[in-house]
């Protein structure tokens, strides 16, 4: 018999506690993935977010550590200063990412610090059960926005990628989804890369995720990613705005 | 070896390289600035890492992240900045990351004054942050028992799997005086087979982590954790204490205050009254036990601080209402004289207060 299929070795057999329908299992098995195909995962350190994706300290089958909420590139940056030869990554959502921990993610990208994080941005609080995100779509509602997001109240929602890649340490910044097979064979791209940005020493790399939450958006799954595909992907257009020169 | 003239802070900075300590992460802030200035130049001589975060929030993590990779790692601030630090303090203790906080105490509250302070007693020896957790808290009088108990932070931070804290006031940071660095580490300490250095296809993976999402389990840890605390309490407590046997008066004070008291009782001792001394090193675990040591016929205890009476709590505990209990203090950044502390002495000693 031969094998068509195996789940990837950069998983452990903890089975995930994500939603039917969340895309945050795709974007694990692409990390994982990635780990093993470019032969780091022995030498990989995570690092956990606060966030629906807390417990990925538990499934990447990697030595892990779990950040306070935000704070995860401060952490990563302190185990890559400690060991500058090991993959250290971080997996982050958008609030983690993009509200309290603005900080960090823009000052190690300003930094360079050599390290890849993994932005899922769903647009919404998915763990604390669906509040606004500053990445909520105007007119989206919310259970802190129930009327839905309105520009005078809240802003324009934050477009991590594009500010991130006005970085000069910041090396590699790529925006992708996990709506489609097309999709995600391009997101496992942009993830290798990324790893590889790390590896090759260039500096901070960030992979930008759109990903959904059917619970807290209130769609079933196949409606969310109709819902993605029809209102994050034009507000946030998918594509690279920074690549790394290839050592030769 | 022979003694050198240093500057607090900067003792803080020798010390801790000399205890193994190669990465420090800070923000600076009067008046513990020295403390990274002097790791900027000190630590990449020795093949450390010295980094300066872009706040105290993101600093506290840093060492997070460098202590759960098994670093030896020191952050150090003062008052505001530690405040800030309380969030990573807390995630430290619960994940059991090893690592060193320095305090350099100013006034207070908010951001206060620039001048010495001993008003973070609560924050320090109470928490700070979120949860059941405790931490180890050295109080150093001069800049010889800085780099004696900094050293010794580390090995304890190691030996306990816990932040240890050191609560100096301003005045140890900005004061000069000779020190001498002695060879004193344990070399006994259990290695680190938690810390997350990637697995090299050796061992299990290792997580750093302090989230226990059922609740029985967060209770689990919290008994071990308490366990490593009692062992604290009975192991790691240490004080400076005498005349208490015949006291008229005993004077609790700590750090820079503990030397002006010093002052004060000889100048009380000229005056024909006796008082004695009790002055915690560790702030937590605290010296509780030495109060039975106290002249039962004392007039009274005099606790001491660059505060508006945090120390008093303990000396209430302490004392266990034998006697009477007071409280003398300057604070904002203001220091008590030896005048004043004897004013007090004498009001007690006469039975007019
Ligand atoms: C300091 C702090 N503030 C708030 C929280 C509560 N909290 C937990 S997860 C979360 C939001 C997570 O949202 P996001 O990062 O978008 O991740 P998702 O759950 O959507 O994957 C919040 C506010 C916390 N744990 N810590
Ligand atoms: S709440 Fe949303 S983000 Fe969280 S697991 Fe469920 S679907 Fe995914």
């Amino acid at each position: 018999m031969t094998m068509v299929y195996e789940k990837s070795k950069g998983l452990t057999d903890v089975p995930f506690h994500y939603c039917p329908g969340c895309t945050h299992g795709v974007i694990h098995k692409l990390v994982a993935e990635t780990l093993v195909e470019l032969g780091v995962l022995e030498d990989a350190i995570g690092v956990a977010p606060v966030g629906c994706s807390v417990l990925a300290y538990k499934y990447f089958n990697c030595d892990m550590q779990e950040a306070a909420h935000g704070r995860a590139p401060a952490v990563a940056t302190g185990i890559k200063r400690v060991h500058p030869e090991n993959v250290v990554f971080t997996y982050q959502g958008d609030g983690d990412l993009a509200s309290i921990g603005t900080a960090e993610i823009v000052h190690a990208a300003h930094r360079g610090e050599k390290f890849t994080t993994i932005f899922v941005n769903n647009a919404i609080y998915g763990m604390t059960g669906g509040q606004m995100a500053p990445t909520t779509l105007i007119g989206q509602k919310t259970t802190t926005s129930p009327l839905g997001r309105t520009v005078e109240h809240s802003g324009m929602p934050i477009r991590m990628s594009e500010m991130l890649a006005t970085i000069d340490g910041a090396k590699f910044v790529e925006r992708v989804s996990v709506d489609t097979p097309a999709n995600i064979r391009k997101a496992k791209k942009a993830i290798k890369r990324a790893f590889e940005c790390q590896i090759q020493g260039k500096g901070f790399a960030i992979v930008e995720v759109l990903s959904t939450c059917p619970t807290n958006w209130g769609y079933t799954p196949v409606k969310a990613l109709g819902w993605l595909q029809e209102n994050m992907i034009p507000y946030y257009p998918l594509g690279n705005f920074r690549d790394f020169e290839e050592d030769k | 070896m022979s003694k050198v003239l240093m500057k607090g802070n900067e003792a803080v900075g020798a010390a801790a390289i000399k205890a193994g300590c190669r990465y420090f992460f800070g923000y600076p802030i009067t008046p513990s600035s020295e403390i990274p200035e002097y790791m900027s130049k000190a630590l990449p001589e020795v093949g450390g890492v010295f980094l300066q975060a872009e706040s105290e929030v993101a600093a506290i993590n840093m060492v997070y992240g460098a202590g759960g990779a098994g670093a030896r790692v020191m952050t150090g601030s003062s008052s505001p900045g530690i405040s800030l630090k309380q969030e990573g303090i807390t995630y430290a203790a619960g994940a059991e990351i090893p690592c060193v906080i320095v305090n350099m105490m100013r006034g207070g509250p908010g951001l206060g004054s620039i001048q010495p302070g001993q008003a973070d007693y609560y924050q320090s020896t109470r928490g700070g942050g979120n949860g059941d957790y405790r931490t180890l808290c050295y109080a150093p009088a001069s800049i010889q028992e800085t780099v004696d108990y900094v050293m010794l932070a580390f090995d304890k931070a190691d030996e306990y799997r816990n932040p240890v804290l050191i609560c100096a006031d301003g005045m140890i940071g900005q004061m000069m005086e000779a020190v001498e660095f002695k060879e004193n580490l344990n070399k006994n300490l259990p290695a680190k087979d938690w810390a997350t250095t990637g697995t090299k296809g050796k061992r299990e993976k290792n997580i750093v982590n302090s989230l226990f999402l059922e609740a029985e389990l967060c209770e689990d840890h919290n008994i071990r954790l308490e366990k490593k605390y009692k062992l604290m309490e009975e192991n790691e407590v240490l004080y400076e204490a005498f005349g208490l046997e015949d006291a008229d008066v005993v004077c609790v004070a700590y750090g820079t205050t503990s030397r002006i008291v010093k002052t004060a009782i000889k100048l009380a001792a000229a005056k024909g009254i006796k008082v004695g001394i009790i002055r915690p090193i560790t702030l937590w675990p605290y010296p509780y036990a030495i109060y039975k040591d106290i002249n039962p016929n004392c007039k009274g205890i005099l606790g001491v601080e660059m505060s508006q009476g945090q120390i008093m709590d303990d000396i209430k505990i302490g004392i266990e209402g034998r006697m009477p209990v007071y409280f003398h203090g300057r604070t904002g950044g203001m220091v008590p004289t030896p005048a004043g502390i004897l004013a007090e002495i004498e009001k007690i000693a006469g039975g007019t207060k």
